[in-house]
């Protein structure tokens, strides 16, 4: 855990360095504010609780975002700067250094959420709505965030290149296959709709939206969110620690 | 202290290295010669536990590092031939994160630093970012980084490599000054190089030990006698042959007329140090006047292409 939060912690300043986390948050920050003004707001009157839930809809996909440009980048640069040799000549084990990479791309996810709070709190000039309701839909979009996160850095472990220019185009590459992943676990969902059972009810478990987010949204907490989230997030770090180990080794 | 036993390794079914086995004691700064494609990084890769060997061992203090790498890695510095740094981050900023992977505690990477800026010679430069820093600075602190956890054994990959003459002079120092109760492996390309700061030289050739030993050992194995000078005298060039020719321990003679008008000059294969010892006295006694006895400075290239033919 010790070696984890030493690579967390340089990651972090890496991105609060450098303009790259600067920008990313300017962006998702921008398009998440237009949009929550243009399409959760609206023109016409509406409840609260709707604007909230659409807040929370538009968080999902703007996180997501987030979640593949904080990372497609993580461990391509290692390799395209060369400095990966600092991480595997040093007792570090590759778990240490996904995990490294994982909190400190979800400590970011964390600061740009908190940094949205201004939106839900808009809501209370003209309107109310449950302090739960906004902490369980920040919840769910924490859990979509390590999900993003973590598929991004399955992604960003699949390349390596010693060339610096090589490694840029990989990163976009690595989040191209993170952002395909990502489209289709949410593809599920439509394709769950098209489907009998009892392929539908598995399909719509395993979709990244509505079953499992919809509660989130709506301010109610269940378990098999937080289960369904962490599994998955579970999945892709493992897979990222595997590719890791066959470079290590290759 | 390091014990490298039949250590082979295949890139699908190529041989990088063939049943390669060699020591390395404490103090001692180890030359790694080979042409490109040797073999050398691959063992330095080995050695340094970024590659497993496909057959042989490395036993570092008798542990094998395949067994245990975290123990091992915890006692080797490593520098590639480009330093991996963090170029964002300031010099000392960097050196602690890198003591602290290597297992120091903050406190312990704090008492250490000073050590490390003064071996590595980058006082005056610990606060600055090190992607403003020039090549050889960036060498440096490469080194430091390599040497923060004050390993037993740290390996570094073409360290000259890039640096101007200055920078080079400075570096052959931080090098001596590493082998203080640790083992240095240098690999470089520049022979002159390695001659000038390893106490034993390993040349590698087709993944195989071509030979081992110091620069006169080697010149040994590749048969040249234990001594071979340029001898400049004023003179005449055939006088100065005949002379040579007749003198008893002189091998070979080999004429190299001199540029300068009225001077002499040949290099010449002596049988061991008594011949040279007693050479300018007797040449100088013949009439000679001598201006210049020297060493080819082409010297360990030669050998060098003289042991990679014989393996080849």
């Amino acid at each position: 855990m010790r070696n984890a939060l030493l690579i967390a912690r340089r990651d972090l300043s890496a991105y609060l360095n450098g303009y790259v986390g600067y920008v990313i948050f300017f962006l998702i920050l921008l398009g998440e504010g237009l949009f929550f003004n243009f399409f959760a707001l609206g023109n016409g009157a509406q409840y609260s609780h709707d604007v909230l839930q659409g807040f929370f809809e538009l968080a999902f996909g703007f996180t997501i975002a987030a979640g593949i440009f904080l990372t497609m980048f993580s461990i391509t640069t290692e390799f395209g700067q060369r400095t990966d040799v600092l991480l595997t000549t040093s007792p570090v084990r590759d778990h240490e250094i996904i995990a490294g990479k994982y909190i400190a791309a979800m400590s970011m996810i964390t600061l740009l959420t908190v940094l949205s709070i201004y939106m839900p709190a808009l809501i209370f000039v003209n309107g109310k709505v449950s302090l739960s309701h906004i902490g369980v839909g920040y919840v769910g979009v924490l859990c979509v965030g390590s999900v993003a996160v973590s598929i991004g850095i399955f992604g960003s472990s699949l390349f390596r290149s010693d060339a610096m220019w090589i490694s840029a185009l990989t990163s976009l590459l690595a989040g191209l296959i993170a952002a395909f992943l990502i489209f289709a676990f949410i593809l599920l969902w439509w394709i769950a709709q098209k489907t009998d059972p009892p392929f539908a009810p598995i399909l719509e478990y395993a979709a990244l939206f509505d079953q499992q987010y919809q509660p989130f949204m709506e301010g109610r907490l269940r378990s098999t969110g937080l289960v369904f989230y962490g599994s998955l997030s579970f999945v892709f770090l493992t897979l990222a620690t595997r590719m890791l180990s066959m470079r290590r080794w290759s | 202290m390091i014990e490298v036993i039949n250590l082979t390794r295949y890139y699908g079914s190529f041989a990088a290295l063939e049943g390669l086995s060699f020591s390395i004691d404490q103090g001692q700064i180890i030359g790694l010669l080979g042409l490109n494609g040797a073999g050398k990084s691959t063992t330095l890769k080995i050695l340094a536990g970024l590659l497993t060997p496909s057959e042989g061992t490395v036993r570092f203090n008798g542990v094998d590092i395949t067994e245990n790498p975290d123990s091992v890695r915890a006692q080797i510095g490593f520098l590639p031939e480009d330093p991996p740094l963090y170029r964002d981050m300031t010099v000392v900023a960097f050196l602690k994160h890198i003591g602290q992977l290597k297992g120091m505690s903050a406190k312990q990477v704090k008492a250490r630093l000073p050590e490390v800026i003064e071996l590595a010679q980058l006082k005056g430069r610990e606060n600055q970012v090190i992607g403003t820093l020039s090549h050889g600075y960036r060498k440096r602190v490469g080194i430091a980084q390599a040497v923060i956890h004050d390993p037993k054994l740290v390996i570094l990959d073409e360290p000259i490599s890039g640096l101007d003459p200055k920078q080079i002079v400075g570096m052959r120092e931080v090098i001596r000054g590493l082998a203080k109760g640790r083992a240095v492996i240098v690999s470089s390309h520049i022979l002159s190089e390695i001659s000038q700061t390893a106490d034993r030289i390993l040349v590698i050739n087709d993944g195989k030990l071509a030979a081992e030993g110091t620069e006169a050992e080697l010149a040994s194995k590749a048969g040249r006698g234990d001594q071979r000078v340029i001898l400049t005298v004023k003179g005449d060039q055939a006088a100065l042959n005949k002379f040579l020719e007749e003198k008893p321990g002189v091998l070979t003679v080999t004429p190299r007329p001199s540029k300068r008008a009225g001077f002499a000059a040949a290099i010449v294969d002596l049988k061991d140090d008594s011949v040279r010892d007693s050479l300018v006295h007797d040449v100088v006694r013949a009439g000679f006047v001598v201006w210049l006895l020297e060493a080819p400075e082409d010297e360990l290239e030669e050998i060098f292409l003289g042991l990679t033919k014989e393996v080849a």
